[in-house]
């Protein structure tokens, strides 16, 4: 007997949305997050201490309205909750502030975002060398500056957002290094025209890195980082559009604080472990579950919604999980499954409105295969393992074809991150040097249990020695 | 090393100032931040070491996905960028592998 009709994974506003279309519906719904609110990475909640930086923002901002709307709703939520196994049955296993715990679903609907993309090189291994994601989250849920001095360096709209919040709240941006070029951003000005909020937030950003003279180099990759008497030094070269640096003046920039990020992968470890069917998407972030336009994968009562089932950005996820939430109700037969139809074609048309937006922000950030070819030899790919690219291509000579065996044999994507850092990049290389760059035939890294590293004692909660049976010896 | 303080946007400061520490080090936090979080504003940058290479590793992705923030807390291994701090709170190195075989 399931405990709720739907478990929702993930509380952004991919599952939140899905949470609420599904509990509307009359469903029992159960919604489970790592943190301690909803939100996501996008709308992540302030921790206690942070006053909002400006009047602006004292209106209810997204992630406000999400986290109030939740709260109003008849779904349970499981907030500080790591999900570390999930069966085929849709039996979800999780470690809680109170201990281990488990409930079972009728259906599961996964919403787990994405993990930063940071592509390799000499010296990220450094201290003080953080994610833009990471830098995101300093800023606007810790009200922590990265650096005194900080340089953002990468691709996409986050190193936007991260100057200009490090100059609104008092540090000091050395400088913008941005793979894109002017004609990419130009690209994506016919998407940008269908959200003049946006826009405008964006023109906002970079109004403020212009007053405070921060410098921007476009089409620049940060090439190495050294750690000088004065702070991090960062060597910056002039990159061509495939993102390989090419001859030109390098650049030294000594910084507190390196913020660097090169685009988002979707987060795909429960659908996988499920073994739904998954596509590789460049367009996408990387491996994605199959998935029909409401998130119905391969899989029955299996449903992918958000930026974890393709990046799309935060506005399409919320519409997105709208649709897998109806989808799930109507599929499960709720009540009245003909009114919940009735609500799919205006949902489907706000997400494709959004979707366009974001996958155009998405194509800034998409991997770059003369980025990832410009990995030095005795770079570092595997943090957790310290398996440098020469050892990988090293393997590939020996004959690892499969990013599986590649792992066997290197022990890349085998430590605690299980991959989630290294991934996306091992697979690229192994991809461009044995498959003529095919990353449907380099395979993706098998996703186990658990999920996460989990404590022993997490998992066995409090018990007594008294409590446990001991069985009678069998007789000799 | 860094001051905490000028490395916090809001410096009016809200929330209450709490002391805890970092190998025997005292950092300062602000109610609610996360320990990760906090010795980066303290300038205590490096972590832990890295197992293949003892290379000095730090705080990476701030949201439980890289591992790389591991220290240890009353005794167990945790996550320093999903720990709030707490008043008095000691905060450890994990011990280097092998070291505790």
């Amino acid at each position: 007997m399931p405990d709720f009709d739907v478990l929702v994974l993930g509380g952004g506003p991919a599952g939140v949305n899905a949470a609420l279309a599904a509990s509307a519906a009359g469903l029992k719904v159960a919604l489970f997050d790592e943190n301690t609110a909803a939100g996501g990475q996008v709308y992540r909640a302030p921790v206690g201490a942070v006053a909002p930086l400006t009047a602006h923002q004292q209106a209810e901002q997204p992630g406000d309205t999400l986290r109030r709307e939740l709260a109003q709703s008849a779904v349970i939520t499981y907030f500080n909750h790591v999900v570390w196994a999930v069966t085929a049955e849709y039996r979800v296993d999780a470690a809680g502030p109170a201990g281990p715990m488990h409930c079972n679903g009728r259906a599961l609907i996964v919403a787990t975002g994405t993990t930063e993309r940071i592509v390799p090189f000499d010296g990220w291994t450094t201290p003080g060398v953080i994610g833009l994601a990471a830098a995101t989250i300093l800023l606007k849920s810790q009200g922590i500056l990265p650096g005194r001095s900080t340089l953002v360096a990468g691709c996409g709209p986050l190193l936007a957002a991260v100057a200009a919040k490090t100059i609104e709240g008092g540090g000091k941006v050395e400088a913008i290094a941005d793979m894109a070029g002017l004609g990419d951003w130009g690209r994506t000005l016919p998407a940008m025209v269908s959200r003049p909020d946006l826009m405008r937030e964006g023109f906002h950003w970079w109004h403020e890195i212009s007053r405070a003279g921060a410098p921007i180099l476009s089409r620049h990759t940060i090439v190495k980082v050294e750690q000088a008497h004065d702070g991090l030094r960062a060597t910056l070269a002039p990159c061509d559009a495939a993102g390989r640096p090419v001859s030109g003046k390098r650049r030294s920039v000594v910084a507190d604080c390196i913020a660097v990020g090169h685009g988002l992968t979707p987060s795909t470890e429960i659908t996988r472990l499920l073994r739904a069917e998954h596509r590789y998407s460049r367009q996408a972030g990387g491996w994605i579950a199959a998935a029909d336009q409401d998130g119905r994968t391969s899989r029955p009562r299996l449903y992918v919604a958000g930026d974890g089932a393709g990046i799309a950005g935060a506005a399409a996820a919320s519409h997105h999980g709208t649709l897998a939430g109806l989808a799930c109700a109507i599929d499960l037969g709720a009540t009245d499954v003909d009114q919940l139809r009735s609500h799919v074609p205006a949902a489907r048309q706000a997400h494709a409105k959004a979707a366009r937006f974001g996958r155009s922000m998405a194509q800034l950030m998409a991997l770059r295969p003369g980025h990832i070819d410009s990995i030095g030899p005795q770079t570092i790919v595997c943090r957790c393992e310290d398996v440098t690219r020469a050892e990988i291509d090293a393997a590939c000579d020996a004959g690892a074809r499969d990013v599986n065996q590649l792992k066997a044999w290197t022990r890349c994507g085998m430590g605690p991150c299980q991959g989630r850092t290294c991934g996306d990049v091992a697979a690229e290389l192994l991809a461009a040097r044995a498959h003529g760059g095919s990353r449907e035939r380099t395979g993706c890294f098998s996703a186990r249990t658990p999920l996460r590293p989990m404590a022993v004692e997490a998992l066995t909660g409090d018990f007594s020695y008294d409590d446990i049976p001991i069985l009678k010896a069998a007789p000799l | 090393m860094l001051n905490a303080e000028t490395m916090r946007i809001d410096k009016a400061g809200r929330a209450a100032t709490v002391w805890f520490f970092f190998d025997g080090q005292p950092a300062s936090a602000r109610v609610g931040e996360s320990v990760a979080a906090a010795l980066f504003a303290s300038g205590m940058k490096t972590l832990r070491t890295s197992p293949r290479e003892r290379a000095p590793r730090g705080m990476f992705c701030l949201m439980g996905s890289c591992q790389e923030c591991l220290v240890m807390v009353d005794s167990r291994r945790v996550l320093a960028c999903r720990t709030a701090v707490a008043d008095g709170m000691h905060v450890e190195k994990v011990p280097e592998a092998g070291s505790d075989a």
